[in-house]
């Protein structure tokens, strides 16, 4: 057995994890809503192409749109009823993209699915269905899943590592997954296993969640898999692939590389459970667990919810708020987006939905060079030399000298930087203004 | 529904400015209120009145800039009150009350505001505050009180020591020719007071009992720097409250007691490695300097690897100073001199970079 509990070296911080909110509550199913809305870029890379036109009909699980390009991927009805309109909307994330508006059909029949065997697939077939099925990341980066399980020639994925770590405060639909869902996530890791050749498994848990590794633990034994389930020290980013990487296999990714180029494949438990579903039961992904909760919110709850319904209707189905929150945020709090409305609608990565209020606000000061952002930096970057230099325009030293692509915006560095200076936000300005130089 | 929309992390830890800086005033409160007991309320009066100089300055500053009303003035960060509570701690309770005043304006106007305030000022303001007008009123600034728990001086040791801190008084018996006696010694026979307490203490460990009533703050001295051992209590509060790092503090202290313990004898004409340790690191406002003023986040660099070559420097410079210089100024232009190297050490030492290894095996 290896150590007890491990976890990555560098940087990290340790905000509240606040997960008591809404860790016990066992998953629900929401109701059909009226109307959804479907955005064609639910993935990282390239929108996918729209294949119906208003007035079409459409039947859950049918495909509506198809991948554009190499990075992209499909996308499904998630309900049966009828396309009101294709328009533009704007992501949390400030995405603007086009979006189909599905009218429910209240009278629709229940789709039926198939009952596979996946062993009797050949590796080729699993993973045709998994990017026929429009499987994404469900971490929140939303990596088409294909991608990152086609093997690139000359390379081999050694271990498979399964990130169920939820480092993120508050959200908890892995930590449910993991409970509620444990049998088919773990028939989905053996079949990510079987596509990519992997040799070695692992789990990662953070051991806030000790109740899932023992769970999983217990699944693994009854099923007889060679699957190691390894808990780690609560420490955020830990659910970066670097830092699960770093923790679980003791292996760093060089600079601008993949997990691949160091023999590794991480994959979300979220996304193993949807891999379990395409490959046998061939249902798309068009549903997912939504963690809603803060502490605004009347009754958190673990919702599994079609994609693309407004986070109004979810909030509601939560009783609605108990205080009117200062922010919505999309995924956690650490590197979530904020809804801007309530009628914004979720996506395949959409892990929560969080309404908090603002807390330990204080005023913006200059810089005090405390060095605090530098400890934290789980990638051993100098936030302020980079801060410091976007603020005065010089892109490139930001860039060059200082690594600036190397930062992941994990929100260290913000979190406890006591001058209240929004880095993440100077950082993305500047990524955006170094690339626009190129 | 208002809903605010900004770019992530939507949570936020404890820390402010302000905390830190206040916190730092706390530390130093156990210090200044022993300053304030051992030299009567003449002390307390110097305080006030470079802690009000300080604010004023940001204060009226803050006007001149513009747009910054009372409600919008900086002094809520709290570095100001820091700066004039330091350059307070910094004063000989006998100065005249103008020099803490001239201290607080220069620290605040010339050193931090000019600079562009809060965080781009390159030299310690406090330091900055006490070095002029250590250099612009040198005999003022030299006349020391005995505080009231050592007895009372009699006879003729009244003009030798009375308006001596133990480091002058051994440097100028060194310096007027008197070797082959330790530091201690000197003291000794010129008459220097001891408490009863530290007697006592002395005899059971086997130290020098000027090194226990300097480490608990019975000699003469600056109002602030006389109790190391309240300093330390701070410096520990600040480190647990991880608002300072061990790195700058140890390095700084270490180094200078190694150097001292190696070298220090030869002026006394005795060896290698013969020097006295506790005395030397318990007073001359070492630890105040090192644990206060070396650590300064604006001043003092940003990753711990740098924080140790900063300590180690200041050290250095602290021990040079001390034996060499003709005055018992060390730590203060210690730490400025290493002040002045901060940038370039921040500019060389950075951190290593996840991922900027070798991988551990190729893949293929």
């Amino acid at each position: 057995m290896p150590k007890d509990v491990l976890t990555f070296k560098r940087g990290g911080v340790h905000p509240e994890d606040r997960k008591f909110l809404s860790n016990k509550k066992a998953i629900e199913f929401l109701p059909v809503p009226k109307e959804v809305v479907v955005s064609l870029s639910q993935h990282l890379g390239a929108p996918a192409k729209a294949l119906k036109a208003k007035g079409d009909s459409v039947v859950r699980g049918e495909k509506i749109g198809t991948a554009s390009s190499f990075i992209s991927a499909e996308v499904h009805s998630p309900v049966t009823g009828t396309i009101k309109a294709i328009q533009k909307v704007t992501l949390a994330n400030s995405v603007k993209c086009d979006a189909y508006v599905i009218e429910t059909d209240p009278t629709a029949e229940e789709v039926k699915w198939d009952d596979i065997d996946w062993r009797t697939k050949s590796k080729e077939e699993l993973l045709n269905t998994i990017k026929d099925l429009g499987i994404v990341g469900m971490g929140g980066a939303t990596f088409p899943a294909h991608v990152k399980f086609s093997i690139t020639k000359g390379k081999v994925a050694e271990y498979l590592v399964i990130n169920g770590v939820e480092c993120e405060p508050y959200l908890t639909s892995d930590h449910r997954t993991m409970l509620e869902r444990a049998e088919g996530a773990i028939e989905g890791v053996m079949i990510i296993a079987k596509v990519i050749e992997a040799k070695k498994i692992i789990v990662g848990i953070e051991k806030n969640k000790m109740d899932a590794v023992k769970h999983l633990r217990d699944v693994i034994k009854a099923k007889g898999y060679p699957i190691t389930v390894q808990p780690l020290k609560m420490k955020y980013p830990q659910g970066d692939e670097k830092q699960l990487l770093k923790a679980t296999t003791g292996r760093e990714i060089p600079s601008g590389k993949l997990p691949l180029d160091i023999g590794a494949v991480v994959s979300n438990i979220g996304t193993c459970f949807a891999v379990y579903e395409a490959c046998t039961k061939n249902k798309p992904l068009m549903e997912r667990v939504v963690c809603v909760t803060g502490e605004c919110i009347k009754e958190p709850k673990n919702i599994v919810a079609p994609i693309g319904t407004k986070i109004g209707e979810l909030i509601d189905f939560c009783g609605g708020f108990k205080e009117e929150p200062d922010k919505i945020v999309s995924g956690g709090p650490m590197m979530g987006f904020a809804f801007y409305d309530l009628d914004t609608p979720i996506q395949k990565g959409t892990s929560g939905v969080i309404s908090i209020k603002v807390e330990n606000e204080a005023p913006q000061t200059s810089c005090i060079s405390c060095g605090k952002c530098v400890s934290a930096c789980p990638i051993g970057l100098m936030p302020t030399m980079m801060y410091k230099n976007i603020s005065n325009g010089r892109y490139d030293v930001a860039l060059n000298k200082y690594s600036l692509m190397d930062c992941k915006e994990c929100g260290s560095c913000a979190f406890v930087c006591p001058a209240h200076i929004p880095l993440v936000h100077t950082f993305k300005y500047g990524k955006k203004m170094a690339r626009r130089k190129k | 529904m208002r809903l605010k929309i900004s770019s992530s992390p939507h949570f936020h830890s404890k820390n402010s400015t302000s905390s830190i800086m206040w916190n730092v005033s706390l530390a130093l409160a156990p210090a200044a209120i022993w300053g304030v007991y051992v030299f009567g309320l003449r002390a307390l009066l110097i305080l006030v009145v470079s802690i009000a100089a300080s604010v004023v300055t940001e204060y009226l500053l803050g006007l001149i800039d513009g747009e910054r009303g009372l409600k919008q003035s900086t002094l809520s960060d709290g570095s100001a009150f820091l700066t004039g509570l330091l350059v307070g701690m910094n004063m000989s309770p006998l100065v005249p009350v103008l020099i803490p005043i001239i201290a607080s304006a220069f620290a605040i106007g010339i050193v931090k505001w000019i600079f562009g305030g809060l965080g781009q000022n390159w030299m310690n303001p406090a330091l900055g505050g006490r070095v002029f007008v250590f250099f612009s009123f040198t005999s003022l600034m030299s006349n020391y009180q005995m505080p009231k728990t050592l007895p009372a001086l009699t006879g003729a040791s009244v003009d030798a020591i009375g308006s001596a801190t133990p480091l002058s008084y051994v440097k100028t018996s060194i310096t007027n020719g008197l070797l082959n006696q330790s530091p201690s010694a000197i003291m000794t026979n010129g008459g220097y007071p001891t408490t009863d307490f530290a007697q006592n203490l002395a005899q059971t460990l086997h130290i020098s009992p000027y090194a226990v009533d300097a480490f608990f703050g019975n000699i003469g001295g600056c109002i602030g720097e006389v109790s190391a051992f309240l300093l330390l209590v701070g410096g520990i509060y600040l480190c647990v409250k991880k608002i300072i790092s061990w790195h700058i503090p140890v390095t700084f202290i270490g180094f200078f007691a190694l150097l001292t313990w190696m070298f220090s004898g030869y002026r006394s004409g005795f060896g290698f490695a013969s020097g006295e340790v506790l005395g030397q690191v318990f007073s001359g406002g070492l630890f105040l300097g090192a644990i206060f003023m070396a650590t300064d986040m604006v001043t003092s660099p940003i990753t711990k690897k740098g924080q140790v070559i900063f300590g180690l420097g200041c050290g250095f410079w602290t021990f040079l100073f001390r034996y060499f210089g003709s005055l018992p100024e060390a730590v203060s232009l210690a730490i400025i001199l290493m002040n002045i190297l901060t940038p370039t050490i921040d500019r060389y030492v950075v951190p290593k970079k996840f991922g900027y290894i070798k991988p551990v095996k190729e893949a293929n």
